[in-house]
């Protein structure tokens, strides 16, 4: 067998295909994730990459075709399953939890690798305690490092925008994943906030040594910091390469222009 | 916060022991009101657990009431004379317990299929279930069928009332506010959410409806051996509505809010003795007011749980 020797990707998706009623959103896709690499993905409103990442964390299965997630497949797995196997992610949509604090939100994550169940939260021993003290030492720690620390116990929607992008992917980092899929997080951010998304993007793959899949508009921000870019038009890749050969890409060009 | 929790469980237990010693001075009227409030205050917040912190709508509460109800009599009056008298106390608690276990039991049986499916058939197959449970006790010639089960020992007092009714306040805050406990708030607010950080929503949403219908079994065994009478028609849709005013009045989710009304609305029954059939009325009236407040909507109170960790 192939085995070690060969540069093991973490994410391997074979030929996915999915297909809603007659439109078929994503189709015949191929795509490899190695372990720490950074790859972009891009395309036309409507291409098909929240479609990808949904069909990454398991809500949507495919119709047709293969994923596996370090070397398992990951078919009928749920997206909590698949949270817990390191795959965590970020929404278009900002998701936050809205009744919550900024700090729970992250606590909230953070109980993925704590296996204290509801019988300790009754008994509330000195495990339980401990338990409790040291996420919260974590949630903190991951919240400091963001400048977020200070909003601790402010409701999370009521923080500015950029800055509810950002907890959410402290949210994200909480449950200590392999990697991390990053749904448009420049969205709505001001000029200065991209800058400083961009130096966190590449901070957030060194620092916690994981891969990164980054959906995002606006190109420059991806041109700058991605190894590795796929490009997607109506659910097919048109294109894969660094960022000057997709800039230089014909397809590429004609599927932005035409749109 | 931890040992917060615990010193308010002891301290709410001793006040229960200390008053319940001086209950024989009480009016008796007054005291069967006070256990009334014990046990609508058990009733209504495991309710909360449910319907408040996890963002479900079940409507089968006093369904799960009256099996604990039933459950807990029926071994009380089988065994009581076949045991010592100073072992009473023991074969009580036994009782509760027991009733409270097949309530969480026929909570899983009616949770784990329905549970699955989107939030609206909660409320429809609860509200079924209540009504099975009501027709299968009206039927049941062991438990007294439509004439109603009587002679069960009067063993609750207003100790075991307030003491459990402390237990599930206990229980419910400490699950709610640990980390692990986030996890039904976050199924509240986004399930999407709430999966892509690992959390189970479909576990956590069973695990809440077996922990309700587990007080709500033990809340019916009190009720049990404070009437020592039973009669199925005391279960029906009306009851479970009661308690849903009583998390909705107090705004789901927040617990001391749900004490506050469950307290309320035992007490305004009895004011209002001479006006009992219009109680449904005003509870109409009640929800109007409150929509007018709240037209974001009763069933998508939003509130932010500020825990102090
Ligand atoms: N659950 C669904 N049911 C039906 N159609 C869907 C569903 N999810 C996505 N689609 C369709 O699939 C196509 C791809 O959508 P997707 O959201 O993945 O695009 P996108 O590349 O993320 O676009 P954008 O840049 O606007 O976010 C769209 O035509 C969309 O309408
Ligand atoms: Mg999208």
């Amino acid at each position: 067998m192939a085995g070690q020797g060969m540069s093991a990707s973490l994410l391997q998706l074979e030929n996915v295909t999915i297909r809603f009623g007659g439109l078929t959103a994503v189709s015949e896709l191929d795509l490899q994730i190695g372990a720490g690499e950074l790859v972009g993905l891009i395309g036309p409103n409507g291409a098909g990459k929240t479609t990808v990442f949904n069909l990454i964390t398991g809500v949507y299965q495919p119709t047709a075709g293969k994923i596996s997630f370090a070397s398992a497949p990951t078919a009928k797995l749920k997206a909590h399953h698949l949270a817990r196997r390191g795959i965590a992610r970020t929404f278009q949509n900002i998701r936050l939890f809205s009744s919550l604090t900024v700090f729970d939100n992250v606590r909230a994550a953070a109980q993925l690798h704590c296996e204290r169940r509801v019988i300790n939260s009754l008994w509330r021993g000195r495990a339980f305690r401990e338990g409790e003290q040291e996420i919260a030492r974590q949630v903190m720690e991951l919240l400091e490092i963001f400048q977020l620390g200070k909003f601790r116990d402010e409701s999370a929607k009521s923080l500015p925008y950029g800055d509810q992008r950002r907890l959410e992917i402290v949210r994200a980092l909480a449950t200590k994943p392999k990697l991390l899929l990053l749904d448009e997080p420049a969205a709505g951010m001001n000029p200065t906030e991209k800058v400083e998304l961009a130096r966190l993007i590449r901070f957030i793959k060194d620092k916690f040594q994981i891969s990164i899949l980054l959906v995002e508009h606006d190109m420059q921000l991806v041109m700058e910091i991605c190894e590795r870019i796929v490009v997607l038009d109506y659910g097919i890749k048109i294109a894969e390469g660094n960022p000057d050969e997709v800039r230089k890409n014909p397809k590429v060009i004609a599927a932005y222009l035409g749109d | 916060m931890n040992s917060g929790a615990k010193r308010f469980l002891i301290a709410a237990i001793l006040v229960a022991a200390v008053v319940s010693a001086f209950s024989a001075q009480f009016n008796r009227y007054y005291l069967g009101v006070v256990i009334d409030i014990g046990i609508n205050v058990i009733l209504a917040v495991s309710l909360n657990l449910i319907n408040g912190h996890t963002g479900q709508f079940s409507l089968g509460h006093a369904g799960f009431m009256a099996v604990g109800a039933y459950a807990a009599a029926k071994i009380s009056i089988v065994f009581s004379d076949k045991i010592p008298a100073q072992l009473a106390p023991v074969l009580f608690v036994a009782a509760l317990l027991s009733g409270g276990l097949l309530a969480a039991l026929s909570g899983l049986a009616v949770g784990v299929p329905t549970l699955r499916l989107r939030g609206d058939y909660l409320a429809i197959v609860t509200l079924g279930f209540g009504e099975i449970i009501r027709v299968v006790l009206q039927n049941m010639e062991s438990v007294g069928a439509a004439s109603g089960l009587k002679n069960i020992p009067h063993d609750t007092n207003l100790f075991w009332a307030w003491a459990f009714a402390a237990i599930t306040v206990f229980v419910v805050t400490s699950i709610v506010n640990s980390t692990y406990g986030r996890g039904f708030i976050a199924v509240h607010d986004d399930e999407i959410a709430a999966s892509s950080i690992g959390v189970n929503p479909v576990r956590y949403k069973v695990t809440a409806f077996v922990f309700g219908a587990f007080f709500a079994g033990i809340a019916g065994g009190l009720y049990a051996h404070h009437k020592q009478f039973l009669s199925p028609t005391g279960f029906d849709f009306l009851k479970s509505i009661d308690i849903v005013m009583m998390v909705i009045l107090g705004g789901m989710g927040r617990t001391a809010g749900v004490i506050v009304a469950a307290v309320l609305l035992t007490l305004l029954p009895e004011f209002l003795r001479g006006f009992a059939e219009y109680r449904m009325i005003l509870y109409s009236l009640l929800i109007i007011v409150l929509m007018i407040l709240r037209p974001q909507g009763l069933f998508n109170f939003k509130n932010p749980w500020r825990a102090k960790a």
